[in-house]
């Protein structure tokens, strides 16, 4: 596990990825204010993306666990990802449906 | 939860904390950080419904979600992102103390975890009294006066709808609150633990458990803060 590089390596990576976090933290505020259009959400999750991984693979140690550790890891994003993307799709295509229970009656968003 | 199972072994000091199914402390390890990662799985998935949920229904109403979110203080936001991912770093180097056998370090490193913990939830209660006096808590009282951008051309009903961003707002910021008080319900008995000594080297798992619920939640907040802070920064 953790162990595998010396405590003075470890210490490091700790400094770098805290220092990495912030700068990133920083970053997504910055760039939320240039406006990307529809790449605007695109940019804020694949830095807050990025943020998790630095997390997952340094301060959880899990690019020293185990092969099963890390599979369990993935498969929850998988899954989580499964969840979101089918059920979007579905939603997209039935999205006429969520008028009834909401609001009665409604002009669907334009362009959406 | 596997951390909370390992402070109760009788007698652990040192090598005696070896339970008797193992056959060694890295086998006992790599079995307690399986197990918890399975219950993050869990995790990921409750947080997960809610997430969908925000994804759908901004999806939907994309005008009254960038409007609600423009009334959040990103700056606020930000701080509280900064100060979680101190204590994500506070609790990694407990860890390392325990690690390298720094028993003073060990208690230093978790207090300062609670207290960073304890400053992120100072923010989100200042957060949460200026929702209720703006009366942006979903229910009776709820009020939204749209600003000069939102003629309401697009979506008639915007105001109502801004009360779905708040009702997210309040279940995603509340639970992942709720986690937060329990991470620092759980710091405090170790703290207390390692302070007695309890954990070094060869034996703290439940230091190394609990950091990956913390660093967990840190992770939620993670999606959380561009989610519902940052959407509104092109509302008109």
């Amino acid at each position: 596990m953790a162990e595998h590089d010396s405590p003075e390596k470890t210490l490091r990576t700790y400094i770098l990825v805290f220092v990495a976090l912030l700068v990133l933290t920083f970053a997504t505020v910055l760039v939320a204010r240039i406006n990307f259009g529809a790449m605007n959400d695109v940019v804020a999750m694949a830095i807050a993306v990025t943020k998790a991984l630095l997390v997952i693979l340094f301060f959880m140690h899990v690019r020293h666990s185990t092969r099963a550790t890390k599979l369990t890891a993935l498969a929850g994003f998988f899954w989580l990802a499964l969840l979101i993307g089918i059920t979007m799709l579905d939603f997209k295509a039935l999205g006429k449906i969520m008028d009834v229970p909401l609001q009665g009656v409604e002009a669907p968003v334009p362009g959406k | 939860m596997a951390s909370l199972a390992d402070t109760h072994t009788p007698g652990a000091h040192g090598h005696s904390s070896l339970q008797h199914q193992f056959d060694t402390m890295e086998q006992q390890k790599e079995s307690s950080t399986l197990g918890m990662w399975v219950f993050l799985v869990t995790e990921i998935m409750f947080f997960g419904g809610l997430f969908l949920a925000y994804v759908a229904y901004r999806t939907r109403y994309p005008e009254a979600f960038a409007a609600a979110s423009h009334t959040l203080d990103v700056t606020m936001g930000a701080v509280n992102t900064a100060v979680l991912i101190c204590s994500s770093l506070t609790m990694a180097l407990a860890i390392w103390c325990a690690q390298t056998n720094r028993r003073k370090g060990i208690v230093l490193f978790l207090l300062l975890t609670i207290l960073l913990g304890a400053v992120f939830l100072g923010v989100k209660a200042v957060e949460y009294a200026d929702k209720f006096e703006h009366h942006h808590v979903p229910g009776a009282s709820f009020q939204f006066h749209t600003e000069g951008g939102h003629t309401g051309a697009e979506d008639p009903n915007l105001a109502q709808h801004t009360q779905l961003f708040f009702s997210l707002y309040f279940v995603m910021t509340g639970l992942h609150a709720t986690h937060m008080i329990i991470g620092i319900a759980i710091l405090g008995f170790l703290a207390f633990y390692a302070w007695r000594g309890r954990y070094d080297r060869e034996y703290h798992n439940p230091l190394e458990m609990t950091g990956l619920y913390w660093h967990f939640v840190d992770i939620v907040w993670i999606f959380l803060f561009p989610l519902l802070y940052l959407l509104g920064a092109h509302a008109s």
